[in-house]
């Protein structure tokens, strides 16, 4: 059992308080629940959805295939009716209907319902949503138990909560129950979204300090620990722009504590200067780029793989760094807190790349499991650090120095300098002891190489096609490979995370036989084919590359894929 | 009682001869000796320029950032160790050019922090190009028919901004400067103190003569608290040029405001489990 449900209209109309009931409901009816936003830079009209699926069994992403929409204007209507399904259904107020839609009776899947009318009886227009939801459950045999009204109450209190509540029963009572649905089975699930998922991962992993400047699609990861601040005991700190946000961060990690900022693409370019500061005076840092498509202000709200190339090499000269990219929302967790511990360890400047699509999809998961998480500073001793005669950059074989930290030790101070320096870090021009810190700096990398991990495969074991893809695409690839492989196709994919330094062990093997090479990549360039292609020298000979800012689907992924191969 | 010589970095020093910055850094060392403060205990925070060189010449905890960029990390460390004493010593195109935007807000921020600004008013290290602070009309080496742009003040900028600590001083004037730099320290909250300093390479106008024939100390008798005097006092530059405390207002500083750290050891010193976080799956159920 699988079903799509896409709830549509301007912005302003309660789409997001609806949906999100209608999410909590079915997870809480115990069912796989997977949801993605689409939503226009606007505070009112434009066109906006939300897409909320759900199955008995799991799911990892969005389908373009809908089996419901509850339409709240025209335009959504005409926009989405292709997707519907055989067995599928629209829903639409007869206020609007009545009005904008000539001959009623051509369209034999619309249901019309009258929840603005029905709303209004009740004294307030703004039940209307209520009203339908309550449809939407009859129509799914969901009845109204305990679990839903406790779903009412998150939402609402005091007389709303009454009026809604009378709302939902009225929505229940009207309509008739069209589909049957096998039972859900997943328990003890939570209900997450991608900027909490990697937020609470950064809790969990010690985080301290996070100084940003608002920007979407980043803006609920900061919401999200500014929401904890009071109860984490740590500093979250909304800041003049981005240049302030990552030189602050910097600071407060100099200074001993986990900092990290995050921005979007546009706010990340402003960091870029302080990227290197990070690398040459060894700062650990983390830095979210939770990515939109560019460039400038592109399309602000949208979502894109369009920054790799840039962060791999963004901010002038040459700096060790790692750059990872998040998955789904499970991911995100464990990551954020890996990322953590690997800019610790290695004093170094770590990279994540999130993007819209992941930062607004609410998935239900197992709880996270705490106990995985663990939080290694690599603070040095007394004795590992020599404090008599303490070198914050001494030149050792692995290439990680002791770190201290300001007035950890009376005896050992401690210099940070952008300018290049001496094991003491202080300016020097000396060619040799540049030689000598720069080798020890990118030596890290080596050390680093040996705890990459390798990208997720999925499909066929020795794939004729081999699809390469990264991040957020994870879940359609996945679903699309599966419906390959169903359909008998002899297909496989790497899913990457770790992207620099490059995990080649699979790749390499994989690509050994494959015969046909496809990078499957929201952006225009093939920005991680380029990148494999310089790295190890393999070529990804077919493409599949979109970047109209919505995420591309399993279905799509299927006929592209199929295109090219054709 | 800590050794003075404590404070002596054995970094050569690459400013001229007879360059003002040597009359702050020796009242810098002395200030931190007579308050007792160890160098382990303080963190000289710079940008770029001649005085961002400060960090390599005092021997204490230093971090040396980026061209404009002192501020934000100072702030940062202080809120991550209220238990450093931050200080930034950087230069007016470091503090009042490149890094404008982080002075306007870091006076609304208000953390615990001084902000020394070695003001020579030209570009040092660059050589000799108009700063913020150049008066219109001077020749540089950019600007050869003069500056066109209207000359800032810090010191009235600072007092408009509500700044809980403005002062002005002279980098000739050692004992001046020292009972400034106390004044600054012993501050709860953010306190700028622009210091005049004679550039002697790049700046014939604005002379060790010129400044010691201008400057003034103001008396017991002005009150920094008067906010419509000091903002009448801060006008003042030309013939004459007060130095003093020019403004204060008493107001909790930025980690005052954090009420929930209230009380509480210092970010540095907490002790972080991965289970502290786990509260917060309850509300995802």
């Amino acid at each position: 059992m699988d079903f799509n449900i896409l709830i549509g209209g301007f912005a302003g109309q309660g789409m997001d308080t609806l949906s999100k009931m209608l999410e909590l409901i079915l997870k809480r009816k115990r069912y796989y629940v997977f949801s993605n936003k689409d939503y226009m830079s606007r505070v009112r009209g434009g066109h906006n959805f939300i897409q909320v699926r759900f199955s008995d069994e799991p799911v990892f992403s969005h389908v373009n295939e809908l089996d419901i929409i509850v339409a709240m204007d025209k335009n959504t209507m005409d926009i989405h009716r292709h997707r519907l399904s055989k067995r599928g259904t629209l829903l639409i107020d007869k206020s609007i209907s009545s009005k904008e839609i000539q001959t009623p009776e051509e369209y034999d899947f619309m249901w019309e319902i009258t929840s603005l009318e029905t709303a209004k009886e009740l004294g307030n227009h703004r039940v209307a949503g209520t009203v339908s939801l309550g449809a939407i459950l009859k129509m799914l045999g969901l009845e109204i138990d305990e679990a839903v009204i406790d779903v009412l109450k998150q939402a609402f209190s005091g007389e709303i909560f009454d009026l809604n509540e009378k709302a939902l029963r009225k929505g229940y009572e009207m309509y008739e129950q069209k589909y049957h649905l096998d039972k859900g089975n997943f328990e003890d699930s939570i209900a997450i979204n991608g900027n909490q998922a990697a937020a609470l991962g950064a809790l969990a992993g010690g985080l301290a300090f996070y100084s940003a400047y608002p920007m979407t699609p980043s803006t609920s990861f900061m919401s999200y620990l500014s929401s904890k601040m009071d109860e984490a005991g740590i500093v979250v700190e909304q800041v003049e722009d981005e240049i302030a946000a990552i030189n602050m961060a910097i600071g407060a990690s100099y200074a001993g504590v986990r900092a990290m900022t995050g921005t979007s693409g546009g706010g990340f370019s402003l960091m870029t200067e302080a990227l290197g500061l990070a690398g040459i005076t060894e700062t650990p840092l983390v830095v979210l780029n939770v990515q939109r498509p560019g460039p400038a202000t592109g399309l602000p709200t949208r979502t894109e793989q369009s920054d790799l190339s840039f962060i791999l090499t963004a901010s002038h000269g040459e700096i060790p760094r790692m750059v990872i990219a998040l998955k789904n929302p499970e991911h995100a967790f464990y990551t954020m807190a890996r990322a953590l511990n690997i800019a610790d360890k290695y004093q170094m400047l770590v990279i994540v790349l999130s993007d819209q699509y992941l930062a607004d999809i609410t998935v239900t998961i197992p709880a996270f499991d705490f106990s995985q998480v663990e939080i290694n500073r690599h603070i040095a001793t007394e004795k590992e650090a020599d404090i008599n005669d303490y070198k914050r950059y001494k030149v050792t074989d692995s290439g990680v120095s002791p770190r201290l930290i300001p007035g950890q030790f009376r005896e050992a101070l401690v210099i940070a300098d952008s300018d290049e320096h001496t094991e003491y870090g202080h300016i020097t021009e000396a060619a040799d002891v540049r030689i000598a810190q720069m080798d020890k700096r990118m030596r890290k990398l080596d050390l680093l190489k040996d705890e990459l991990e390798e990208p997720a495969f999925y499909g066929t074991e020795n794939p004729e096609n081999l699809i390469i893809a990264w991040g957020s695409t994870e879940g359609p690839v996945r679903e699309a490979i599966k419906r390959m492989n169903d359909d008998g196709k002899n297909v496989a994919a790497l899913v990457f995370s770790d992207i620099s330094p490059l995990p080649v062990k699979l790749l390499e093997k994989y690509s050994k036989t494959a015969k046909n090479i496809i990078n499957l990549e929201m952006n225009y360039t093939g920005q991680l084919a380029k990148f494999i292609r310089q790295e190890t020298g393999i070529v990804c000979n077919k493409s599949v590359l979109k970047y109209d800012g919505g995420q591309i689907s399993p279905s799509e992924i299927v006929k592209r894929v199929s295109e090219v191969l054709s | 009682m800590i050794d003075p010589k404590i404070y002596n970095s054995s970094d050569e020093n690459a400013w001229c001869p007879g360059c003002g910055n040597f009359g702050i850094l020796d009242a810098l060392k002395e200030t931190l000796h007579e308050l007792e403060l160890h160098p382990s205990n303080v963190v000289i925070v710079s940008g770029i320029g001649q005085a961002a060189k400060t960090p390599h010449y005092i021997n204490c905890n230093g971090f040396n950032g980026l061209h404009g960029r002192a501020v934000p990390p100072a702030a940062a460390i202080k809120i991550a160790n209220k238990n450093l004493k931050v200080i930034i010593d950087s230069g007016d195109g470091d503090s009042y050019g490149e890094g404008g935007n982080h002075l306007l807000h870091n006076l609304r921020r208000n953390v615990d922090i001084c902000h020394f600004v070695h003001d020579n008013q030209i570009y040092g290290l660059t050589k000799g190009q108009g700063s913020p602070t150049t008066a219109v009309g001077q020749q540089t080496s950019m600007q050869l028919d003069g500056v066109i742009s209207e000359q800032f003040n810090p010191v009235a900028f600072a007092v408009a901004m509500h700044a809980s600590f403005v002062a002005r001083s002279f980098s000739g004037d050692k004992e001046h400067l020292k009972e400034m730099m106390k004044a600054a320290i012993n501050h709860n909250g953010y306190a700028l103190l622009d210091i005049l300093q004679p550039c002697v390479t790049f700046n014939a106008v604005n002379t060790f003569k010129w400044y010691k024939e201008r400057v003034y100390k103001l008396d017991s008798s002005y009150d920094p608290y008067d906010r419509v005097k000091a903002f009448e006092t801060a006008q003042i530059w030309g013939d004459t040029i007060p130095i003093g405390v020019i403004y204060k207002e008493d107001k909790p500083s930025f980690i005052d405001r954090l009420k929930h750290l209230e009380g509480k050891e210092a970010l540095v010193d907490r002790k972080w489990k991965p289970s502290d976080a786990e509260k917060f799956l309850d509300e995802l159920k």
